[in-house]
């Protein structure tokens, strides 16, 4: 069975493949979907993949996600590919970048840490590795361990 | 290089050679901490004092270091006192701070306020310790008095002992005496072991330090060592403390074992990890090392306003 069939074409939109296996509901978070949205979205989990074994696939219809807000998907899904598809076919195609500083996306596990407290400030981590992934809080330099688990 | 307007938030803020910068100039601060010279290099400067928490040592050694050298000092000691505890953010009293002052003292308990309060600061930010965070100028004068002891740091032998796993300031020393090649032993209770990661951090920078639960062993062909408290708190269980502090206690009969060069560092206060009777003897330098934080300071506040 192709995996076409589990999840329509869409016409336009954007589909985001190769997302990390049981991470698709987490990603739609992460893209403030479907808070507010007009668009369909379609999710399929722990679907097989050649390269992956498992992986997840969100489409999502007549939206066409800019770079710099998919780049927050790299933090749990550093795999996955963005297709821009207009008119049935895959317009622009480009993988997700980590930035080099996460701001306001990734709360700090440290309960004692500045940034958890009642002040103007959004919380913020610097990259230290990007393979794998290493995340700096930028105020009590601590490092997460389990950044899934902390996004906001 | 100029660390004029420079914020010192983090050991790793600084360079080697603005470290060195600071120890160099440290020294030339000496007679006038003593009060034996006058240099009013700070005269019409204000340095804004905000002390979150209590910390007497620390504060008043600020405060002298400015009043040194001409300079004077706003602030409050104890937060009590203060508007904050009307639920007043950290950063409003920031950037009232900001206005009135030229330099910025800051300690609280909460990690990165300081980091925080150099952002929304025009003024320099000194961070004079966050929470179980970072407390640079306390680093700095503990690299100054070896550097003053033994004349220099590169390939000195140093050994930190006590709890290395939660007191950060053993961290940040074991990362800069790294990145001036110090020779590295960490001594600690198996529980209260150096982190990996400042393990790692030391490694790369050239040196490979050595873990050990053996101080005697250690402390042979030491030139320096660096003494913390082990808290109580940290053992569930009241007799593995007990076993843990008399076997790391530093007492004439450990001593015997030393160099006779040795020097005992410790930042203090101490409770009983170093015995009354060491104090006499010429290994004993954490007075001094006391001391030394005004010079350092002095020498910090001049840097970056620009002295
Ligand atoms: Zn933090």
């Amino acid at each position: 069975m192709k995996k076409e069939l589990k999840i329509p074409r869409i016409k336009d939109g954007t589909v985001i493949d190769h997302i990390t296996a049981g991470q698709a509901l987490k990603v739609l978070r992460i893209l403030g979907i479907p808070e507010g949205t007009k668009s369909i979205v379609s999710v399929a989990m722990y679907v097989k993949s050649k390269k992956m074994g498992k992986k997840d696939i969100v489409k999502v219809e007549n939206r066409e996600l800019d770079p710099e807000e998919v780049n927050k998907i790299a933090l749990i899904a550093p795999k996955a590919t963005i297709n821009i598809i207009r008119d049935y076919k895959v317009a622009k195609k480009f993988r997700v970048h980590v930035p080099d500083e996460i701001v306001g996306i990734v709360r700090c596990p440290n309960p004692n840490c500045i940034s958890n407290s009642e002040e103007p400030i959004e919380s913020r981590f610097v990259v230290v590795r990007r393979d794998p992934l290493v995340i700096k809080c930028y105020y009590c330099e601590r490092k997460p361990d389990n950044i899934a688990d902390n996004i906001i | 290089m100029s660390l004029k307007g420079k914020d010192i938030v983090s050991i790793r803020d600084l360079s080697k050679g603005e470290i060195l910068e600071i120890l160099n100039h440290a020294k030339e601060m000496i007679p006038v901490a003593k009060g034996k010279k006058k240099l009013k290099l700070l005269e019409g400067k204000i340095l804004a004092s905000l002390f979150f928490e209590p910390s007497t040592r620390t504060r008043l050694s600020f405060e002298t270091a400015m009043h040194r050298l001409g300079g004077s000092v706003i602030g409050f000691a104890d937060p009590s006192i203060t508007s904050l505890r009307k639920g007043e953010n950290i950063v409003d009293t920031i950037r009232m701070a900001d206005a009135y002052s030229d330099v910025i003292v800051i300690r609280h308990p909460k990690e990165g306020t300081a980091r925080m309060a150099a952002e929304f600061a025009e003024a320099p930010v000194i961070n004079a310790g966050d929470g179980a965070g970072r407390h640079p100028t306390q680093c700095l004068l503990d690299l100054f008095t070896i550097l003053m002891e033994k004349g220099k740091l590169e390939g000195m032998k140093v050994v930190l002992l006590g709890d290395l796993k939660y007191g950060r300031t053993v961290h940040s020393l074991a990362y800069a005496l790294a990145l001036f090649g110090a020779e590295l032993v960490f001594v600690s209770p198996e529980s209260l072991r150096m982190p990996k990661e400042i393990v790692e951090d030391c490694i790369e920078l050239g040196v490979e330090p050595v873990s050990t639960t053996d101080l005697e062993k250690a402390i042979r062909d030491a030139d320096v060592l660096y003494v913390t408290r082990i808290q109580k708190e940290r053992f569930p269980d009241p007799t593995e403390y007990s076993r843990v502090i008399g076997s790391y206690k530093v007492d004439m009969n450990l001593l015997k074992h030393a160099k006779e060069d040795l020097i005992v560092m410790h930042p203090l206060p101490r409770i009983d990890e170093i015995s009354p009777e060491v104090d006499k003897t010429r290994h004993a330098v954490y007075f001094k090392q006391a001391f030394n934080g005004v010079p350092v300071r002095m020498s910090i506040l001049s840097k970056v306003l620009g002295g």
